[in-house]
């Protein structure tokens, strides 16, 4: 009896493992290709991008050998194809209605905006709350979003900076979308801004540019 | 020994006859919750196929080996061994449907229709007969999940398999896509399938009744 059960839970554990390497390295290229997508989306004539990652509480190039994007938690600078600086893709999440939201946000320091806004993973209701995905005017509202003093979701119609319209139905989920990214600008803000002298001084327009521009990042580590 | 026809008629039982949802009323949890879309239908009708034609090739092939007193944990065992290879498949091969089913596919361990077969079916008959009822089975809750995602997808979204049907100037239905969508078109499913078959039984009862009146008269 014993030996039976043994004898099954290591069968299918070996199976597990087995399928587990197999399919994991899929999986892996399938979410990095997805945020990738995303970042080109938020910043919007980006072409090229380089991670930047928390180093001793600040901001540095994130360099791995295959250019393949970080781990750990990152933000990603955005180049468009003459090496300008666009602005910052950040991640960002938190409580929806449902459950978690996590979304990408493109912003720019320079203009101090965000720029674009792509929920990537949530489960809000269908047909109501999964509107901050597809309604396009709700997502065009982050094209050009001021943030000071932070941004808020407004019903009736938008008429400040940072204001942003609240679908009808979907309010509970537009007001998680603008609490999560005010919530990520009191944490990064800062940062970016620390760094994005460093991060324009990255050409990321080819990666011989890109790698000769370290010299940039090392200012920051 | 099985002939060919005997397999052959454990598989077509489980398409209509005998269909899991609308007759046997089992595995209705996934049957409710991921009907919003006739894709998404059939992801789930896939995946429930390889894990239950799977673990049923597998359990009545070793149904000589297993000791009565643990046969459903192992039972439960193959299932979930099946069932986290077609997750890991899936989030592979089609992160977009896996993102859309969810949690439902690790669920798919519990869905009573497997494990009722295995207990049932697989672990006393012999490996053939095993796989063509488990296909059968498969193939009508399959067919079950479908149907409800073609109704609930056309009603609620206006489109089938993504494609818009009606045009812009459609308003969809949007409950048709909501939980309760999913248990109103069930439930009249449900209605038409009794309905059928009360009225089979009842032309069948007055063929029958028939000729043994005229013979007492």
């Amino acid at each position: 009896m014993m030996v039976t059960l043994g004898i099954a839970g290591l069968c299918s554990g070996l199976a597990i493992v087995g399928i587990f390497l197999v399919t994991q390295p899929m999986i892996e290229r399938n979410r990095a290709a997805a945020l990738e997508a995303a970042i080109y989306r938020v910043l919007e004539g980006a072409k090229t991008r380089v991670a930047f990652v928390v180093r001793e509480g600040k901001l540095a190039r994130f360099e791995s050998p295959d250019d393949s994007l970080p781990k750990e938690e990152a933000v990603y600078a955005g180049y468009d194809p003459a090496g300008k600086l666009l602005g910052f893709a950040v991640p960002a999440e938190g409580p929806g209605f449902q459950d978690t939201i996590k979304l990408l946000y493109g912003y720019s320091v320079e203009r101090s905006r965000v720029v674009g806004m792509e929920v990537l993973e949530s489960r809000e209701t269908p047909g109501l709350g999964d509107k901050i995905i597809k309604d396009l005017d709700f997502v065009g509202d982050f094209r050009d979003l001021a943030v000071e003093p932070q941004i808020v979701a407004v019903k009736g119609g938008s008429t400040q900076e940072n204001e942003v319209d609240a679908i009808s139905g979907a309010t509970i989920s537009s007001v998680a979308v603008c609490n999560i990214i005010n919530e990520a600008n009191a944490r990064w803000l800062e940062r970016l801004a620390e760094a994005e002298e460093a991060a324009a001084a990255v050409n990321g327009s080819s990666p011989d540019a890109a790698a000769a521009g370290g010299a940039g990042s090392r200012g920051i580590n | 020994m099985p002939s060919p026809k005997d397999s052959y008629e454990e598989m077509v039982k489980g398409l209509w006859r005998e269909n899991p949802v609308f007759i046997q009323l089992l595995g209705l949890c996934p049957a409710l919750a991921v009907t919003n879309s006739a894709i998404n239908a059939l992801a789930m009708g896939a995946a429930t196929t390889f894990v239950l034609v799977g673990s049923s090739l597998l359990v009545s092939s070793m149904r000589n080996l297993i000791p009565k007193q643990v046969r459903i944990t192992t039972f439960i065992i193959v299932i979930a061994t099946f069932v986290t290879v077609a997750d890991f498949t899936l989030q592979a091969l089609a992160p977009v449907v896996h993102k859309e089913l969810g949690a439902f596919i690790a669920l798919i361990v519990v869905n009573c229709l497997i494990l009722g077969r295995q207990e049932a079916f697989a672990s006393r008959n012999s490996t053939r007969v095993a796989v063509a009822d488990a296909a059968g089975m498969a193939g009508g809750f399959a067919l079950a999940l479908f149907m409800l995602g073609c109704i609930r997808e056309i009603l609620g979204s206006g489109s089938l398999f993504g494609f818009s049907l009606f045009g812009p100037n459609f308003e969809p239905w949007v409950i048709m896509i909501l939980p309760p969508g999913g248990f109103l078109t069930l439930g009249l499913l449900l209605g038409i399938f009794a309905f059928v078959k009360e009225r089979r039984l009842q032309a069948a009862q007055a063929t029958a009744d028939s000729p043994a009146e005229r013979r007492a008269a």
